[in-house]
């Protein structure tokens, strides 16, 4: 693993989450297939997606998400969909 | 719909419903609720503050305005006695300081998964109902009037709702008040709490054990960049952050969190935070688009605050004073409204009007050309100028048995060297255009 990732991963090891089953992020991968920037890839502060150029696909890891919103604004055609998650789901944040 | 249906719909109706429970949301909330009015407040988190983020400090006047006794009994971490402003270069630094531990408090330190929490229990106590763990889905809208709330269980009836659902604000697009949201318009923060002994942080920041020191970060891992760096003290943690504008980071292909480690490991901000342990990493949006991106305030039985509307004065990290403020005049005013009976747009449109009347709308006009000059002139104000400040303390304090006057003109040359002299004009044109803008 690379220490890039390693260091992200001691981050969000300090976040609390109640992770859902199902994603609350859900990208259009007909429209990441030809997106230039894979902006999501970069913005996101919690490392949520990954481009797999094998099965050229967008993988979303949702359990990290933060819930920030970047990666909603950034998607290079506004295809991404993006909702809160459930109410009892997703960060709680102690610190804030 | 049926008749059944209606009267129950009849019964379970309130007067306001207020969506989010951060600052805005609960000044409004409760400012309802102490003229009488029944206000249901609708938060998402499991409790208010465990969704939010911020550097931070709240701001002790515009506290007061809602809870007068805050200072007596609200989680406070630290008052804020000294700000610093730290230039950072590569590897040098300039800071500017101010303190003062005389005068009464401006602003406190405050952890907002506590203070928001806090906040929420002294609107429970005054009357404001408030139901966690609950996402407002849709709004429901009826001949042109907001009439109510889609939640994943219940719809929820009233005469007016409010938006306070921050800066991501999905119900404001929905009932179209605003569009969509460029990537130029928001910051993206990443922040990071990191524990350290208060005995350590007095001694680091040069405070006793309830004072607090401010810093904000210029430059560094975001020179020539647009995105400000902050830290915060606080009881026995360290708030350390920083923000940079969305698409900074998607032309520059970097990683938020790299630039946040880059500016941890500076010279200058590394020995401060020496030794401490990650309490927790986060990330928040913060609404950067100022005055001309304030979308439509107020519709048909609807009103919208806070970072929902836009209102944050980025460039002194204030936020929660503007979210409270307008939060309390959009509260006044459903009350008025109430007492009419009249929820039109005609109605609330006095939202709007004691709003420009207010420092929100006034602070927001002076740096309205803020952002546009500083996108504009990133190299130059955020790139070039801050290195040259740098390297003029380096000649300044530097002791190399070369005459002064040499060292002067070698400096006064550099810049010329560096930018032509029409380029030099410019750059001057604009900051007095800047500064003309702000002090008209
Ligand atoms: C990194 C950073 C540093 C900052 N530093 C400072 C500072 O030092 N001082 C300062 O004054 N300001 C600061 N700000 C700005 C400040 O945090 C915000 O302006 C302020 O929190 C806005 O208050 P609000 O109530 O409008 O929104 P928020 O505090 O964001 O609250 C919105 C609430 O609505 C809830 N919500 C959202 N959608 C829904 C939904 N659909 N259903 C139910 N609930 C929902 C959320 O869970 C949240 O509790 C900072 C911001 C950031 C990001
Ligand atoms: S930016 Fe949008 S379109 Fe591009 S990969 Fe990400 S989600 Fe897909
Ligand atoms: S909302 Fe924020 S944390 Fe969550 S996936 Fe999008 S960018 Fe990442």
């Amino acid at each position: 693993m690379s220490s890039e990732k390693e260091n992200l991963e001691e981050k969000l090891y300090t976040v609390k989450y109640n992770s859902d089953t199902e994603s609350h992020l859900q990208p259009v991968q007909d429209c990441c297939r030809f997106c230039k920037s894979k902006a999501c890839t970069i913005v996101c502060p919690a490392g949520v997606y990954e481009w797999n150029e094998d099965e050229h696909r967008l993988i979303v890891n949702f359990e990290n998400c933060l819930e920030c919103g970047a990666c909603r604004i950034a998607c290079e055609d506004k295809s991404l969909g993006w909702i809160y998650p459930k109410g009892n789901k997703g960060v709680t944040f102690k610190q804030g | 719909m049926t008749g059944e249906n209606f009267e129950n719909r009849e019964e379970n109706k309130v007067d306001v419903i207020v969506v989010g429970g951060g600052p805005a949301g609960i000044s409004c909330a409760i400012t309802i609720a102490r003229a009488g009015k029944n206000v249901v407040l609708i938060e998402r988190g499991k409790f208010s503050g465990s969704k939010n983020v911020f550097g931070g400090a709240i701001y002790a006047q515009p506290t007061r305005e809602i809870f007068p006794d805050f200072e007596k009994n609200a989680p406070l971490e630290r008052k804020n006695v000294e700000h610093k402003y730290a230039l950072l270069g590569e590897d040098d630094s300039t800071v500017v300081s101010y303190k003062n531990t005389k005068e009464d408090a401006v602003s406190y330190t405050v952890i907002r998964a506590k203070f928001d929490r806090w906040m929420a229990e002294e609107a429970k106590k005054e009357g404001v109902i408030i139901v966690e763990e609950t996402v407002v889905r849709e709004l429901i809208v009826e001949n042109g009037f907001v009439v109510g709330v889609k939640t994943e269980l219940e719809d929820y009836y009233c005469n007016i709702v409010v938006l306070a659902d921050g800066v991501n604000s999905l119900l404001a697009k929905q009932i179209g008040l605003r569009g969509d949201i460029n990537p130029e318009d928001v910051a993206l923060s990443v922040k990071e709490v990191i524990k350290l002994d208060k005995e350590k942080i007095n001694d680091r920041f040069h405070v006793t054990d309830d004072e607090g020191c401010v810093y904000t970060i210029f430059g560094g891992s975001m020179l020539g960049m647009l995105g400000l760096g902050f830290m915060y003290t606080n009881d026995n943690s360290v708030s350390i952050g920083l923000g940079i504008t969305l698409n900074e980071l998607v032309e520059r292909k970097i990683k938020p969190y790299e630039l946040l480690d880059k500016m941890k490991s500076h010279p200058t901000i590394a020995p401060l935070i020496k030794g401490g342990e990650l309490l927790e990493y986060s990330a928040h949006l913060i609404p950067e688009g100022g005055y001309k991106k304030i979308p439509v305030l107020y519709g048909a039985g609807v009103m919208i605050c806070g970072d929902a509307a836009m209102f944050v004065n980025n460039l002194h990290w204030e936020g929660t004073n503007l979210a409270m403020i307008s939060g309390k005049l959009a509260g006044e005013t459903a009350v008025i409204a109430l007492g009419k009976q009249d929820y039109s747009e005609h109605s609330l449109a006095r939202y709007q009007e004691v709003l420009e009347e207010s420092f929100v709308m006034k602070d927001l006009r002076t740096y309205k050309d803020l952002m546009n000059v500083m996108h504009d002139r990133k190299d130059e104000f955020l790139g070039y100028y801050p290195k040259k400040i740098n390297s003029f303390f380096k000649m300044f304090t530097s002791v190399n048995s070369v005459p002064k006057t040499e060292l002067y003109w070698k400096f006064i040359k550099s810049i010329f060297k560096d930018r032509k002299f029409s380029v030099l004009i410019k750059d001057g044109i604009s900051l007095m255009k800047l500064l003309w803008s702000i002090l008209r």
